[in-house]
């Protein structure tokens, strides 16, 4: 379970307050929408949960599975259960796609005490589940996300996630860039991980994808607060109506 | 000139320390000529131009610094590769340790030996290339080379060589002071893969010239010592007749100072040059590639790919220059140097240079200065990396453009394996 309580955040190098008191439980194996106008602090919420550098946590907090999360390392945090799938998933040329999911799986596994996993076994799972994701074995062997189309970059961000089976699933705007097909497959990807126990954080501009990974909860984010939170009727009225209303009623 | 005299003191003093030569046999014109030539331009001082970022004083000087031998469990370098080891110690032939120099396609001789006779296939380049390359830049300390070394091997290769010849250079004595000058004579459509590994000596002056005819192609993978205190001046000088191809890659880790000069000619149209090389430095290191490259002829290539990576005071150099004279049409040049400082206290000096005559040619040269991408590595960290693994991941992908350049797979992996020797280390 996610739990964040009363989380404010500024930038670390500037005087500029951007979280600005967000409280949010994701049970396990919910789903949990998040809607809000550009710049009202999805991602930094995002990043702040995973251990980004360059914020300051200036109250409040976070804990998975009751366990603090802001006093861990990224790496810990992963470890933990907790695994975002980047807005801008970043490229790294020089290292091998495979290379990468294989030592982060590892790293994982060896962080919990788990025996690692053997090159076959990895090669056998990473090949299923890209081929769910239409990922060829191509892009596998490219190095991580370099001259990825937008849409790859996301498929290979879900990817990620089905390999490493994290208990808390964050998505920042998967669905941005993919097109009605991708979308889908990546809608697929999702639901293929629910499994009653894991929890999903989908931040999403557009009701669309929810058609497709339905929502228990939607939250709307506007000025670094959760405004309002509601069904998945929510996120149909934002649709329709825009933020004017909604935000409206707390201005 | 005052400035001037005192270089040429400098050198005079420097040669009479220095073992006497044969001045009989083929040698002894170029080894003359090269005292002459030094003696006029004295050793290199501080206040060189081309000495601008790398002080000279502790090559140049009479006296050598001391280097303590490197204790070392790590794997014998090029251990798992078949090849044909020649081992000199302290810069000396050690025939004990040696293989047999016998080998199909190619000739071996040690240049000690060979020096005796009267004529010689290598009278035609040994001290040649080498004063050839000094114009338009001098460089004394190879001229110093051609008139005072004692050992070194001649290589002449007439066929496809089965497997690499392997320089194996042994550091003993703590004040050793190694000259070593190579000739090696590809004829045309040879193949030979030249592999030198080992500090060689508290101080290593070493000369290399490599003549490619029509066709030939040779390899050079070179894995420096890792001795702290080790310093080293090398030089080589390669000519490259139509269609030839040369690579060279090496990789260097530690050393108080490493001077690797590379001084290339494309002298027959469609020829190719490679010049890559990886240094690590930690600490009191200082690491300079020096490269000139000149297109004389038509459609050659060249690429130049360097790559250091420094912390801790650590210091790295480049200086390149790829010079295309007006008849060298339709060249293709390329350079990259680009360093990675793993803190605030290493640093990086590059000094990249065009110089184009021709009209049609294609050049590009680009050098860059920074630290490990802080998104990358909290990517590869919010995947579960742990830090130190994932700052690994980093410099070994840094690197891996310059390996890349390395065509053999297991000869790559063996240099991988040094990198990744020298990121382990720095763990404990
Ligand atoms: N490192 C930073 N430096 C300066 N401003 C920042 C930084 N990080 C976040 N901000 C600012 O904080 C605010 C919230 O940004 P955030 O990226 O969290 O918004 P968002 O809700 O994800 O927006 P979008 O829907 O456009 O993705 C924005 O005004 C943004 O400019
Ligand atoms: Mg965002």
């Amino acid at each position: 379970m996610l739990e964040i309580k009363n989380l404010h955040v500024k930038l670390q190098d500037e005087d500029k307050q951007i979280l600005k008191g967000v409280d949010l439980v994701v049970e396990p194996g919910t789903v949990h929408a998040i809607m809000g106008p550009n710049g009202s602090g999805k991602s930094t919420t995002s990043y702040v949960l995973s251990g980004r550098n360059g914020y300051e946590v200036t109250e409040g907090g976070a804990t998975l599975d009751g366990k603090d999360l802001l006093e861990m390392d990224p790496e810990e945090r992963a470890a933990a259960g907790l695994f975002l799938a980047f807005q801008y998933p970043v490229e790294i040329p020089g290292v091998g796609n495979m290379t990468f999911l294989r030592t982060a799986v590892n790293a994982q596994r060896k962080a919990r005490g788990e025996e690692e996993l053997s090159a076959a076994a990895f090669l056998k799972e990473v090949r299923a589940k890209a081929k769910a994701l239409k990922i060829d074995a191509d892009m596998l062997k490219r190095p991580v996300n370099v001259g990825f189309s937008g849409g790859e970059k996301k498929r290979n961000e879900i990817l990620q996630m089905a390999m490493l089976e994290p208990k808390m699933c964050i998505l920042d705007e998967t669905d941005s860039g993919l097109d009605v097909d991708a979308m889908k497959l990546v809608a697929e990807g999702v639901n293929a991980l629910r499994d009653g126990k894991r929890s999903f954080l989908v931040i999403t501009h557009y009701q669309r994808l929810l058609d497709h990974i339905k929502p228990d909860v939607v939250h709307i984010m506007a000025n670094g607060r959760i405004v309002k939170s509601g069904g998945p009727e929510l996120a149909l009225e934002v649709e329709e109506n825009g933020y004017a209303d909604i935000l409206a009623e707390f201005a | 000139m005052p400035v001037l005299q005192a270089k040429r003191d400098a050198a005079v003093a420097r040669m009479a320390v220095l073992p006497v030569v044969p001045t009989s046999g083929w040698t002894a014109l170029a080894r003359a000529a090269a005292a002459e030539r030094l003696s006029v331009m004295g050793m290199p001082g501080r206040r060189d131009e081309y000495w601008k970022y790398t002080d000279p004083t502790s090559l140049s000087q009479v006296d050598v610094r001391s280097a303590a031998v490197l204790q070392s469990d790590e794997s014998p370098v090029f251990g798992d590769i078949d090849r044909l080891k020649i081992v000199f110690v302290d810069g000396v032939f050690d025939a004990s340790a040696s293989d047999d120099l016998a080998l199909a396609g190619i000739e071996i001789e040690r240049l000690e030996t060979a020096a005796s006779e009267d004529a010689h296939w290598a009278s035609a380049l040994f001290g040649v290339l080498e004063a050839k390359g000094q114009s338009p830049v001098e460089r004394p300390l190879a001229a110093l080379n051609t008139a005072t070394v004692a050992d070194g091997i001649l290589i002449r290769v007439t066929g496809k060589v089965e497997k690499p010849v392997s320089l194996i250079y042994v550091h003993s004595a703590d004040n050793s002071d190694a000259v070593l000058h190579h000739v090696v004579r590809l004829e045309e459509e040879a193949e030979l893969t030249l592999l030198e590994n080992g500090p060689a000596a508290a101080r290593f002056n070493m000369v290399l010239e490599v003549d490619v005819a029509d066709r030939a192609r040779f390899s050079h993978i070179r894995a420096q010592g890792r001795d702290h205190e080790r310093r080293a001046a090398t030089h080589i000088f390669a000519r490259l007749a139509t269609e030839s191809q040369f690579k060279s890659f090496t990789v260097t880790v530690n050393g108080v100072l490493t001077r690797n000069e590379c001084v290339i000619e494309l002298t027959g149209d469609n020829a190719s040059a490679h010049v890559a090389g990886a240094a690590l430095g930690d600490g009191d290191f200082h690491h300079d590639d020096t490269v000139f490259i000149t297109h004389d002829s038509v459609n050659c290539e060249s690429r130049q790919v360097f790559k250091k990576v420094l912390r801790n005071g650590a210091k790295g150099v480049f200086q390149g220059k790829i010079l295309v004279k007006a008849d060298a049409q339709k060249t293709d040049g390329y350079q990259i140097s680009q360093a990675l400082l793993l803190d605030d206290d290493a640093q990086f000096l590059a000094k990249p240079e065009l110089e184009i005559y021709a009209d049609d040619v294609a050049c590009s040269h680009g050098s860059t200065t920074g630290a490990i991408d802080e998104n990358a590595l909290f990517y590869l960290r919010s995947r579960g990396v742990p830090l130190a693994d994932a700052q690994d991941m980093m410099i070994l992908s840094f690197l891996e453009d310059a390996i890349a350049e390395i065509e053999d797979a297991s000869l790559a992996d063996d240099i991988r394996g040094r990198l990744e020797g020298w990121l382990t280390r720095r763990r404990v």
